[in-house]
């Protein structure tokens, strides 16, 4: 099934997105022209629907989404993932600001680069565990105070920095994995280098295989050395304060 | 070491021994002495809640202020001596509950109320028909009738609660779950709303859902499709009038079972909300956010916007009126907190009073009063408090400290030792049984019914028969002692003028 956007508000695209997925089990929507839309898949609950957008969808992609699959073929903007409970994100390009603000479950895969605070606050519940891959490099305070889940930045085009300043200041829960060395001159408060064990390197392990399989790039990163980025505590702030 | 705040006097004439004082005493200040056969107290540990006093069953229990007397300094004042001491043996920041306890000129004080006499005549409340329903949401600027005189102008949803008093904001973790189905058991029968707070909802409330406005803040605690569509209204928390510009920090300890399920985080961890939303650095991601929202609930649910008064709220409020919101919260300095730095809650933000004139004056003279609903809140006091913000230029006014009054709480100060005696703002379950929801909301249900009623005797007596009368009715208000500056941001007269 296809949808054009072109011409569509945002508001008329996710209302007629919404009514399809709602009718439909299993449903595979198209949607053609997409162009700066904001809020696509906002609150989708559909576990099987497939949505695949061509084009730049705009800020807030799959916002409190619930379920179901989202695929790009085009770069997005800020806040993919906004509060995310569960579902897929598939991008093949780059996005940027704050992707999985506060993401509690389900996973954002993205073959390019992210910019600013992505996996802000990202906290795993219950059986609940968000992941964000990173096919590229994040840039400052990637997983700012993160509370759970898993952030994998592959750095595939092996820059230099793979991950900017101030990397998981605040974190008190879950994991950060980079590829290649960094030094603790790009950590921030709270965060340290850690070894990981058999079940982080197994969780890497399938993150990384499903990667490849959603982009078929290159395989064979020269290495698959990772640095492990984990809490020093689960109470990063606890002695600051007296009482009166 | 100081000599106690207090000292629990027990009168060993009327003390029966019944130990119930020390079982009450959650702070430890009271135990029994096998030996001495009698009732002993460390009141260093005393922090005057009344627990111990309301519960004897004898009155043989006395709480006395124990005066301090340091050589006397009007600077250095003991308050300001003992905080020193204590950052200089600790090296922390001071922690403090409640709302601001400086001495603020307070201006709802120094405002004085109108009345009819002889050419306007006032009507009587307990015979005639007083209107104070109020509708929360945008209103349309202007209305179109078609030929048939039907309505074709699309009307944005609004709320009507029967009185304008709500219930703010106060999260499940900062006070028990007792306390808030207290709190919106009785939002429900006053025909009004509670705020959730910012650490969720508990299932157990869902059925209070058209009662309750299900607030969002940068943690994030509890945000969820279900919870912003069980809601009446959701409301963006940017900041909080205890402690603007900071965020918020509920304690690992705090964080019980429960407690991290409906904030959907693990057990015990500390749940930090960052001081700022991380996707809003403006009024146009301030507006992404609300649209987000509004698209997650179909557009049927007004999105409310909280701000902590500060300096430029006029401003402020005037982009988040632009940015969609259907009703602004403006919380006060003098709101209440469960746990602040003592700095921020006694120095940062600007009283009310003063914020709510200058909001309502600046959204008026830009022609937008109409897009939003304001609601003021931090320190409402009384009914008196209420017509006073209500004429400054609120729709509505939202109160915590005084539902928590009604349920028992004694404004010990002490919230952030989450030990409540009274069982409100503890997660112990021990404590927390303590209180009876039922008896508790009828309580504060009780108190919002007085006040209405107050509400109408005073409008009454202004001679009005309708709450939007009172609405920036500021020609009712008066200033005693207030200085000329201030009563022209105010935009009231001096008494006598």
């Amino acid at each position: 099934m296809q949808i054009d956007a072109k011409g569509l508000s945002y508001k008329e695209l996710n209302r007629k997105l919404k009514e399809l997925v709602s009718k439909e089990d299993a449903l595979e929507i198209d949607v053609l022209n997409v162009n700066g839309h904001r809020y696509i898949g906002t609150g989708l609950e559909n576990s099987k629907g497939i949505i695949r957008l061509h084009g730049v969808p705009g800020n807030d992609l799959a916002a409190f989404m619930n379920g179901g699959s989202i695929f790009v073929y085009g770069n997005a903007g800020d806040g993919v993932g906004n509060t995310m409970n569960a579902g897929l994100v598939v991008i093949h390009g780059d996005a940027r600001d704050v992707v999985g603000y506060s993401m509690r479950g389900g996973k954002i895969f993205i073959k390019g680069n992210v910019g600013y605070r992505a996996g802000i606050h990202m906290k795993a519940y219950k059986n609940r565990f968000p992941s964000i891959v990173v096919g590229g490099r994040a840039e400052d305070f990637l997983g700012e105070y993160m509370a759970g889940g898993i952030i994998v930045v592959l750095n595939s085009n092996n820059e230099k920095n793979p991950v900017g300043k101030f990397t998981a200041t605040g974190i008190h829960g879950g994991t950060i994995f980079v590829r290649g060395k960094i030094s603790e001159e790009h950590l921030g408060i709270g965060a340290q280098i850690g070894t990981p064990n058999e079940e982080e390197i197994n969780l890497l392990n399938n993150l990384i295989s499903e990667y490849f399989s959603y982009f078929q790039v290159n395989e064979n990163l020269d290495s698959l050395e990772f640095t492990k980025i984990h809490p020093k505590s689960h109470r990063p702030f606890a002695k600051l304060y007296v009482l009166e | 070491m100081f000599p106690p705040q207090f000292s629990v006097v027990i009168d060993s004439d009327k003390c029966e021994k019944c130990k119930r004082c020390t079982i009450n005493c959650s702070f430890e200040a009271l135990s029994y002495d096998d030996r001495e056969d009698r009732i002993v107290s460390d009141d260093r540990k005393c922090v005057a809640c009344l627990r111990c006093a309301s519960k004897c069953p004898k009155g043989a229990i006395t709480i006395k202020k124990n005066e301090i007397t340091f050589s006397p300094h009007p600077t250095w004042t003991p308050e300001i001596r003992l905080d020193i001491m204590k950052q200089a043996e600790t090296g922390g920041m001071i922690i403090a509950g409640c709302g601001n306890d400086l001495d603020y000129p307070c201006l709802f004080d120094r405002i004085v109320i109108d009345a009819c006499q002889v050419t306007n005549p006032s009507i009587d409340p307990l015979r005639e028909p007083i209107e104070v329903s109020t509708f929360l949401g945008k209103k349309p600027k202007q209305l179109k009738i078609g030929d048939d005189f039907s309505l074709e102008t699309e009307i944005a949803p609004n709320i009507m609660i029967d009185t304008p008093i709500v219930i703010g904001h106060i999260s499940y973790g900062a006070i028990s779950l007792n306390a808030h189905k207290a709190l919106a058991m009785a939002a429900r029968k006053a025909g009004t709303l509670m705020g959730s707070g910012e650490g969720g909802l508990h299932p157990d409330l869902y059925e209070f859902g058209d009662h309750i406005i299900v607030q969002v803040a940068s943690g994030r605690f509890g945000v969820h499709s279900t919870y912003l569509e069980v809601g009446a209204a959701i409301e963006i928390k940017i900041g909080q009038g205890a402690k603007p510009g900071i965020g918020g920090h509920l304690p690992g300890e705090k964080v019980t079972e429960d407690i991290a399920e409906t904030r959907m985080i693990p057990v015990h961890t500390d749940a930090l909300s960052p001081a700022p939303h991380h996707d809003i650095y403006s009024i146009e991601d301030l507006s992404q956010l609300i649209y987000a929202l509004k698209e997650e609930t179909d557009y049927m649910k007004p999105v409310f916007v909280k701000i902590a008064a500060v300096h430029n709220s006029a401003a402020i409020a005037s982009g988040i009126a632009r940015a969609g919101a259907d009703a602004i919260t403006i919380d006060g300095f003098r709101g209440g907190t469960g746990a602040a730095p003592k700095i921020v809650r006694n120095h940062l933000g600007i009283p009310i009073e003063i914020a709510i004139a200058s909001v309502d004056k600046r959204l008026r003279d830009e022609g937008i009063r109409n897009e939003v609903s304001l609601i003021a809140s931090g320190s409402i006091r009384s009914a008196a408090d209420v017509v006073k913000a209500i004429a400054l230029g609120a729709d509505a006014v939202a109160i915590v400290t005084p539902a928590l009054i009604a349920m028992g709480c004694t404004v010990c100060q002490q919230c952030y030792r989450g030990v409540c005696a009274w069982g409100i703002c503890t997660t112990r379950q021990d404590l927390a049984r303590r209180l009876n929801p039922e008896v508790a909301s009828r309580k504060v249900y009780n108190l919002i019914s007085a006040w209405t009623m107050e509400l109408k005797e005073v409008l009454g007596a202004l001679g009005m028969n309708a709450i939007e009368s009172l609405r920036y009715n500021r020609e009712r208000l008066r200033g005693v002692g207030i200085d000329q500056k201030t009563l022209e941001i105010l935009g009231i007269k001096a008494a006598g003028e």
